[in-house]
């Protein structure tokens, strides 16, 4: 399969119909495993790197579940193509700045997505939309133990997977879940989430990982350690604090409809009303506009058909996503513009929200979500 | 205000994080945060770089080999990336390790998944620490007709 049918066909979990969907936009599972008897990628040198690349891609290429892969050197991806990969989750940007000696095996569905010689020599990862972190964890459980079975991977009965960084080893495994929040940052009540969920050993970043802003108030939350509980009691223990997480947001949600109703419709209206008539708009504020207009959707003021218009929108206005489809780099000047242009043209044929009618009838909240 | 690493640069990422009650802040510039992955989705990057702060000074308290035999991977390399160089260096350097790993997790020992690969030779290794005993036990009782067929078995399970 070619780059280009990765690039123009979105992933399974960007189209957004799993469990919860409104609040988890995608639940992930990472598993990183290295192979006995070699350095780890960052201290092995060019040759022993190669040797490990070929081992491993042949055996993650003859896997059941890649039989439709797309397969790829990194020096073969340009730097744009690394980035569109990056914004979709399919690859971290640390694996981006990587050139020969590193590859990425990815399936079809956009589900799986194999980092070869990462940070580790394996980092494996199942991505799927809603709230699904068993079903994700299965899915790349499988993989590991299909490649076990041909690889020997770093193993201590003591400490588990052995890691290049000691704050993976054990399980190796990092279990996280996209969780828009527009409800909670509202009614400033996401602060107190955070340290909430930060206390019980879990940690919450931004979209694209630690030390990034939260735009377009999602947040991610995964599990911190990895030594000392199996994968399955990890995982269980998340999906009861992302649970939680959820009630939390679908209450701030109706305490906003029913207290502050107008500092609600004023977020959705101001962003309805720039994205159909900007003509330039940064990512960030288009994440942020946009962000507003889902919670419009999710709360009834819009019909269900705009769902999908402005989930696609969430990727398309990123920088790499942009550009993609035109011939040379744009400008940051130009970028802006063309976004504003494909965000008008989609958001054209939308009605005004719908206020009044069933909008503000508690119903017509987050309902769905139960 | 200037990054911490390269001294250069603007700063433009700030951490922060309490360890032990002493605040510890972190300023890099935009290059810097990336080459330490601060920006990495997937990884865990806001320890690791701290790990690399206060990990340092724990590695070289706890260990007195300076070197992987292995991969020939040094302390000093651990305190300038942060990661170790191969699986044998959690051998090499686990007394540095040992309570470093203790502070970042809930437990110290592996719960988890075991690869089907190293079950067997766990397996194999209780099944031969098992026959040992026995034939220790043997001798000791000089039952020395069980003794030598327990001796043919360890030698058998030796070569297969």
């Amino acid at each position: 399969m070619a780059i280009h049918n990765i690039l123009t066909s979105s992933g399974e979990w960007m189209r957004g119909d799993g469990p919860h969907h409104q609040i988890v936009v995608s639940s992930r599972v990472r598993l990183a495993r290295n192979l006995r008897g070699f350095s780890f990628p960052g201290w092995a040198k060019k040759t022993e790197r190669l040797q490990i690349l070929e081992a491993i891609k042949s055996q993650v290429e003859a896997l059941p579940d890649m039989s439709d892969a797309f397969s790829v050197y990194s020096q073969d991806l340009s730097a744009l193509e690394k980035q569109v990969l990056v914004e979709r989750h399919l690859i971290s940007r640390e694996h981006a700045a990587k050139g020969v000696g590193s590859a990425v095996v990815m399936n079809r569905k956009q589900t799986l997505s194999i980092m070869i010689n990462e940070e580790d020599h394996l980092r494996m990862q199942g991505i799927r939309s809603g709230l699904q972190l068993k079903t994700v964890f299965k899915m790349i459980d499988k993989v590991d133990s299909a490649l076990e079975e041909r690889l020997d991977f770093a193993f201590s009965p003591q400490l588990g997977y052995l890691t290049a960084c000691p704050t993976n080893v054990g399980t190796a495994m990092r279990a996280s879940a996209m969780m828009h929040l527009p409800g909670l940052v509202l009614s400033e009540q996401i602060n107190q989430i955070i340290q909430a969920v930060n206390k019980v050993g879990l940690a919450v970043r931004g979209l694209y990982g630690e030390g990034t802003e939260a735009l377009g108030n999602f947040f991610q939350i995964s599990n911190q350690t990895t030594l000392g509980q199996k994968e399955e009691d990890i995982i269980a223990d998340l999906q009861k604090v992302i649970e939680r997480v959820i009630e939390n947001e679908q209450n701030a949600r109706q305490m906003l409809l029913q207290k502050r109703p107008n500092t609600l419709l004023d977020h959705i209206g101001r962003g309805y009303g720039i994205l159909q008539h900007a003509y330039s708009m940064n990512s960030k504020e288009a994440l942020n506009l946009l962000s507003f207009m889902k919670l419009g959707i999710d709360l009834g003021f819009f019909p269900e058909e705009c769902s999908q218009p402005v989930d696609e929108l969430f990727m398309e206005t990123q920088p790499a996503h942009l550009q993609k489809g035109t011939a040379q780099k744009l400008a940051a000047d130009e970028r802006d513009a063309l976004r504003a242009e494909i965000i008008r043209a989609k958001l054209a044929a939308f009605p005004k929200p719908s206020v009044g009618a069933p909008g503000l009838d508690r119903d017509a909240g987050t309902g769905s979500e139960n | 205000m200037n990054c911490d690493v390269c001294k250069q640069n603007q700063a433009t990422v700030f951490l922060t994080q309490i360890v032990d009650g002493k605040m510890q802040k972190v300023n890099l510039c935009e290059s810097c945060s990336k080459e330490k992955g601060v920006t990495d989705p997937t990884g865990f990057a806001l320890a690791d770089l701290l790990l690399g702060l206060g990990a340092a000074q724990e590695m070289e308290r706890g260990g007195s080999v300076q070197k992987c035999p292995v991969c020939g991977f040094s302390q000093g390399d651990f305190k300038k990336t942060g990661r170790l160089g191969c699986g044998a260096c959690y051998e090499t350097f686990a007394e540095g390790l040992g309570s470093l790993i203790k502070g970042m997790h809930k437990g110290s020992a592996h719960v988890g998944k075991v690869p089907a690969r190293a079950v067997r030779s766990i397996e194999r290794e209780s099944q031969m620490k098992t026959l040992q005993r026995d034939l220790r036990k043997a001798v000791a009782a000089e039952d020395y007709e069980s003794a030598a067929q327990l001796r043919d078995r360890i030698k058998q399970f030796e070569v297969s």
